[in-house]
């Protein structure tokens, strides 16, 4: 059943992004940025009755106030893009850093829904916050199975850290889309993975208004 | 007994046979199409039998059996991960493999209740593919199993030993060995139902997607496994 451990691996590491959230802009120690963030994402997912109830659109605000302001998604795509990104116009740069975002949302919200007993646990952090850089490393501890890996990367962007990957289980995010990236990019071209992440993205959008999980 | 693992081997050996006459799409992985058809395959047998067999489990099975039965089949397991750590030379945490199943064999009623956990032992998990890795096996290629999921040629080749290491293989009679074996494949499926639906959302190429995510999972446990 190792198919099984793995997909769910991958599917809970979605999870991870639920562990990151609000704080103002004051310059900050990056782990207890993520901390903070963290542990106010999984108090407002246990206690929010919307959410324990499986309304999506509370759990798209939550993501949206919560997470998103700490997260550089322009960076992110831009990584996962890898050398497409230069071959990519002004206006196909833009296009894409939405709709991936708008990917990324949907599916944080479907793992932010699953959150029910989770605990977190942080690990000394790698690097040194002075270079501009550092690798944030928790631990969910759940009431079955192993603890679950989630680390993140962190840069420093004038006075706040923002997040541009993050590691579930061992796998990078932004590592693992590269590759979903190439594929679409080598089948139809930088529109092709644009208009791959739209239909998908409209898909899920009509899953939300219909209220489902995902 | 001898005669599953046989028929779970006649299935993967062809694999070594086709392996250097495969087209090539991605670099790295010599095996895709024939790992692609796999997945498709496998997502069938999933469709028609695995997933609805889990969502009756999880609607009608209470928690606490739920809860009962992935803990006992965890306990047996911590058996084998034992072993492998002491392989990899990880000898405190072996130690501590074998501390979890005494205190959940004796006091968690048979592996019934993870007491271990609760008060602080760590879980690890470990199979002979680790240990091959830690050991320096390089990982080979990636490979999609029949029904057993994403792996590599090393862990594939080092699955015979697993299932050598697996207690509940040694249980008589078949029935109930086989039975056991359907129980845990449920009730693992039944605790992914969330997981597998976020995965459909996320990836625009499910097979890349798990193959990328696999393959970088697997080397990291091998490096922390090293640094361990």
């Amino acid at each position: 059943m190792k198919i099984l451990n793995k997909l769910a691996v991958l599917v809970v590491a979605a999870t991870g992004f639920v562990a990151t959230g609000t704080v103002g802009a004051q310059q900050q120690d990056p782990q207890e940025l993520v901390k903070r963030i963290s542990e106010e994402v999984l108090e407002t997912a246990k206690q929010d009755k919307g959410i324990q109830g499986g309304n999506q659109r509370r759990v798209l605000e939550v993501v949206e106030e919560k997470i998103l302001p700490h997260v550089d998604f322009e960076r992110m795509t831009q990584l996962a893009a890898a050398r497409y990104w230069n071959q990519a116009s002004p206006e196909q740069k833009k296009q894409l850093v939405t709709e991936f975002r708008s990917l990324l949302v949907y599916t944080y919200s479907g793992a932010i829904s699953q959150i029910r007993d989770q605990r977190l646990q942080f690990r000394p952090m790698l690097g040194n916050p002075a270079e501009g850089e550092v690798e944030v490393r928790s631990q969910v501890l759940q009431a079955r199975g192993e603890p679950i890996q989630l680390n993140y990367r962190l840069e420093k962007s004038g006075d706040s850290w923002k997040i541009y990957d993050m590691n579930v289980l061992g796998a990078w995010l932004v590592e693992t889309y590269k590759g979903n990236f190439a594929s679409e990019i080598s089948k139809g071209g930088v529109d092709g993975l644009i208009k791959t992440l739209t239909e998908r993205n409209q898909k899920l959008a009509e899953n939300a208004q219909r209220g489902k999980g995902s | 007994m001898i005669r599953a693992k046989r028929g779970l081997l006649t299935m993967i050996l062809p694999l070594a046979l086709v392996l250097p006459g495969c087209a090539t799409t991605m670099p790295g992985d010599p095996l895709e199409h024939y790992n692609r058809s796999m997945l498709g395959f496998n997502d069938a047998v999933d469709r028609v039998a695995l997933q609805p067999l889990a969502m009756t489990y999880r609607e009608v099975v209470p928690d606490v059996v739920q809860t009962g039965v992935y803990n006992f089949f965890g306990n047996l397991g911590d058996i084998w991960t034992a072993v492998n750590n002491l392989l990899q030379g990880k000898v405190a945490h072996g130690v501590q493999d074998i501390m979890r199943v005494v205190v959940n064999t004796t006091f968690g009623i048979g592996g019934l209740i993870d007491i271990s956990s609760q008060a602080g032992m760590e879980k690890h998990y470990q199979d002979f593919g680790t240990t091959l890795g830690v050991w320096g096996v390089p990982s080979g290629p990636f490979v999609m199993l029949p029904v057993l999921g994403p792996s590599t040629l090393r862990d594939t080749a080092a699955l015979p030993l697993d299932w050598e290491g697996d207690v509940w293989m040694q249980v008589n009679p078949k029935s109930l060995r086989y039975s056991g074996y359907m129980l845990r494949t449920v009730d693992m499926r039944a605790s992914l139902l969330d997981a597998s639906g976020l995965l459909e959302d996320a990836a625009l190429d499910r097979y890349a997607f798990v193959r990328d995510g696999f393959m970088q999972r697997r080397a990291s446990k091998i490096e922390r496994s090293k640094e361990e």
